[in-house]
């Protein structure tokens, strides 16, 4: 088993009161080249911070080699890091920006005096030592000669040569880049892809790299981990996370996917667009699942030989291959293939088993906690909804003055009761006018399930997200209030502790 | 007919004509000054007379080691001060920026003048008879009052520009929080404390009204000198201007201030 370098262990963090980091625990094995991967503001950065030490968090530890490094100030870990922007020191040149670190650094010399004895003094390093691992380290990411040129001289690929130099030259255990890529442009930023790669073989220390480019993701990393929302979606080597999403964000984030809904209708069979297809993932009949293929797994062939059969929508010419979408009743399918088709031609679209992932659906239901107010509505996630309360109390019906009244004739005056509210993935809709329903959000996810769009709208007070479909198309980040019919609030009686005791 | 043209270098015109009328024309007229006697012959009898006389030199000398003090006691109230600000992530630090600058807003003379009052009230109470005679110590204390702010704004304003990244970077390489002071800090926030230095030394050198209100006029700072000569010998008076001057340019040039690309006086506030 390989030895862990670092490990953390349940480590949450705020930021005042935003939670960025939701009790998040994984190790990184000694010289891997582990990448962090997710959209921006999915905690992947504060997580290198607090590796690097830039950043405590606020519970949980963090693990270097197996002692406990999680109150360590920055100077005192043997890590270094490549900052996004790279942070060289402008008011030095290139030596003295990659020889900072070790003008810092104290070793350990050994001695033998007069009589033979061994003696050790902790001493800097000489001024030729710096400038011999100074000039090894130029060579290692080609800047010879450039020692006394000014920071603000260099190009952008230059800097970030000199970044990384600067960082390796302390021979760090573990080497953090954070984004480093983002600021260089395509050609130069898959040179130094491949340059990167090249000098963890040679290195052979640790490399944690963070990025949101999925494809920088899966050229790079020995294993990739997939964050959103502060919380690790997925771990795993790249081949595995593509092959393998463990959900449908995963296999949203990860290059191109169709993502349906589909019913598992027996034995390693799953029914999605209305035509039964065989699958390797087992699960229990009738279950309902998100069913991911990707572009690439749907093969083309004659309108008679397919499982299923559409009209081709749209062809585009990506390089290569061509992405075509084509159109099966209300379905639709990106399709990859090197063959190209005509708009407006029928086609035969076959999908092998090992093309089909199946995986649980994350939400089936929203449910959040209410509280029934005064004149029979429903007050929860920072809205008040319209509501029949008679649902509470089997056979009950409300009198002239709204009060309760039970199948058996008691009076309850339903004021302040804490209720579970149920609404389904169906049974919600949004609107731009902000007045026209009970409470309102920003959506802040739109995955597109073949025919129709999965939303998630996300309260601006009490952050309750609500999960449903639509038809429509809408952006993320847009502002819109929330309607639920009267009708499709389901409500359940919540056993308080008071009532118990 | 010819259309007169408006050019950018038409605009340049009326401060080109203050330029001529007030600046280089009394310089001229400093120099002419200081270079003839009391008959309008060029002689070279001021310029002995000056560095001939113990009391004029000294009087420099004084004017030079007043300026000195209260342009070190500034920067180390003002450096801290500064740094904090600009590196905390206070909602309210304008607030705290403000309360330094404010006095900058209210009458120069009013200023000094409460100040003399609270001297006068303090060396009044019992055991602070020592107070009223202490009028370097005064003088001082009424400079860095005023010119305060003078230097914590150019230090605010570059260290504001510091990256924060270029901190974590520091530690990041195993810097300490001294060595990233005296290596990251204090070199890039050079370019304020040469800007702030030059705005309070230069002023506490001539600045006599702060000298004359809380000195009881036994602080002769060079200022008031060439200002009691102008008095009644305009060619002496010429020639301490123009010894000044010298003496603040070659200053300025070799604290290397001519050189200093970014300008950062804090002119923004």
């Amino acid at each position: 088993m390989a030895e862990h370098i670092i490990e953390l262990q349940n480590v949450t963090k705020y930021y005042d009161d935003n939670l960025v980091i939701d009790n998040v625990s994984f190790y990184v094995n000694k010289g891997e080249f582990i990448t962090f991967l997710g959209p921006s503001g999915c905690g992947k950065t504060t997580t290198l911070r607090m590796i690097a030490g830039f950043d405590l968090p606020s519970s949980g530890k963090i693990l270097l080699n197996g002692k406990d490094i999680s109150l360590l100030p920055p100077n005192r870990r043997p890590v270094n890091t490549v900052f996004q922007r790279y942070a060289l020191f402008p008011h030095l040149n290139v030596f003295e920006n990659i020889a900072f670190g070790l003008k810092c650094k104290k070793v350990k010399n050994t001695y033998e005096n007069d009589k033979g004895q061994q003696y050790t003094k902790v001493e800097k390093l000489s001024k030729k030592e710096i400038r011999e691992k100074v000039q090894k380290a130029l060579a290692l990411v080609d800047l010879e000669g450039f020692e006394k040129r000014s920071i603000s001289t260099l190009s952008g690929g230059q800097q970030q040569r000199v970044a990384i130099a600067r960082a390796i030259v302390n021979e760090p255990e573990i080497l953090l880049l954070d984004e480093p890529l983002g600021a260089l442009d395509l050609k130069m930023r898959k040179e130094m892809q491949l340059e990167l790669k090249a000098m963890h073989k040679r290195l052979g220390i640790t490399f944690i790299y963070v990025t949101h480019d999925q494809e920088e993701a899966l050229t790079m990393s020995d294993t990739i981990v997939v964050m959103a929302d502060g919380v690790v979606q997925q771990i795993g080597t790249p081949t595995k996370i593509y092959n393998e999403p463990a959900n449908t964000f995963v296999a949203d984030f990860i290059g191109e996917s169709n993502i349906l809904t589909g019913t598992v209708v027996g034995d390693k069979r799953v029914k999605f667009c209305g035509k039964t297809f065989e699958c390797l993932d087992k699960f229990e009949p009738n279950e309902m699942v998100d069913v991911v293929v990707r572009p690439e797994d749907i093969v083309m062939c004659a309108p008679e030989d397919g499982t299923l059969v559409g009209d081709v929508i749209s062809v585009v010419f990506k390089g290569i291959h061509y992405e075509i979408t084509a159109q099966l009743g209300k379905y639709e399918l990106v399709i990859n293939s090197t063959e190209s088709r005509e708009v407006g031609e029928r086609i035969g679209m076959k999908i092998a088993p090992d093309g089909i992932h199946l995986m649980k659906p994350k939400y089936t239901t929203n449910v959040f906690d209410g509280v029934i107010t005064k004149r029979n509505t429903v007050k929860f996630a920072d809205g008040e909804f319209e509501c029949d309360v008679t649902q509470l109390y089997p056979g009950s019906h409300l009198d002239a003055e709204e009060y309760l009244i039970t199948a058996a004739g008691e009076k309850i005056d339903l004021t302040d009761t804490k209720v579970r509210v149920e609404v389904g993935l169906d049974d919600i809709e949004i609107s731009d006018d902000r007045n026209a329903g009970g409470t309102t959000g920003r959506i802040i996810s739109i995955i597109y399930k073949g025919d129709h769009y999965r939303l998630i709208v996300r309260t601006e007070e009490e952050e309750e997200d609500f999960v449903f479909s639509t038809d429509d198309l809408w952006n993320e980040n847009d502002f819109v209030s929330v309607i639920i019919p009267k009708d499709k609030i389901k409500l359940t009686l919540k056993q308080t502790e008071e009532k118990k005791r | 007919m010819k259309i007169p043209r408006f050019s950018r270098k038409t605009l340049c015109i009326p401060y080109a004509v203050f330029l001529i009328f007030f600046v280089i024309i009394p310089m001229l007229v400093i120099v002419f000054y200081a270079f003839t006697d009391k008959n309008m012959h060029i002689s070279l009898g001021n310029f002995i007379r000056f560095f001939s006389d113990p009391t004029k030199l000294s009087t420099i000398v004084y004017s030079l080691v007043i300026a000195l003090i209260t342009t070190v006691i500034c920067l180390l109230i003002a450096y801290p001060v500064a740094y904090i600000l600009a590196r905390s992530k206070m909602k309210r630090k304008f607030v705290i920026l403000m309360l330094f600058v404010l006095p900058m807003w209210i009458n120069f003379v009013l200023r000094v003048n409460a100040l003399r009052e609270l001297f006068n009230l303090l060396s009044s109470l019992g055991g602070m008879e020592w107070l009223a005679s202490s009028n370097y110590f005064k003088t001082v204390f009424g400079m860095v009052y005023d010119f305060l702010p003078f230097m914590i704004l150019p230090l605010y304003t570059t260290m504001l520009k510091i990256d924060p990244s270029l901190y974590e970077a520091s530690a990041d390489l195993g810097a300490n929080g001294f060595t990233t002071f005296t290596r990251i800090t204090v070199p890039l926030s050079m370019p304020g404390i040469m800007s702030g230095v030059t705005m309070v030394f230069l002023p506490s050198m001539t600045n006599y009204v702060v000298s004359d209100m809380l000195g009881n006029a036994k602080v002769t700072i060079i200022g008031k000198f060439i200002s009691d000569y102008f008095g009644n010998d305009w060619h002496m008076g010429s020639m301490i201007a123009l010894v000044l001057l010298i003496v603040v340019f070659v200053s300025t040039w070799l604290t290397g201030g001519f050189k200093s690309e970014e300008n950062v006086r804090g002119a923004n506030l």
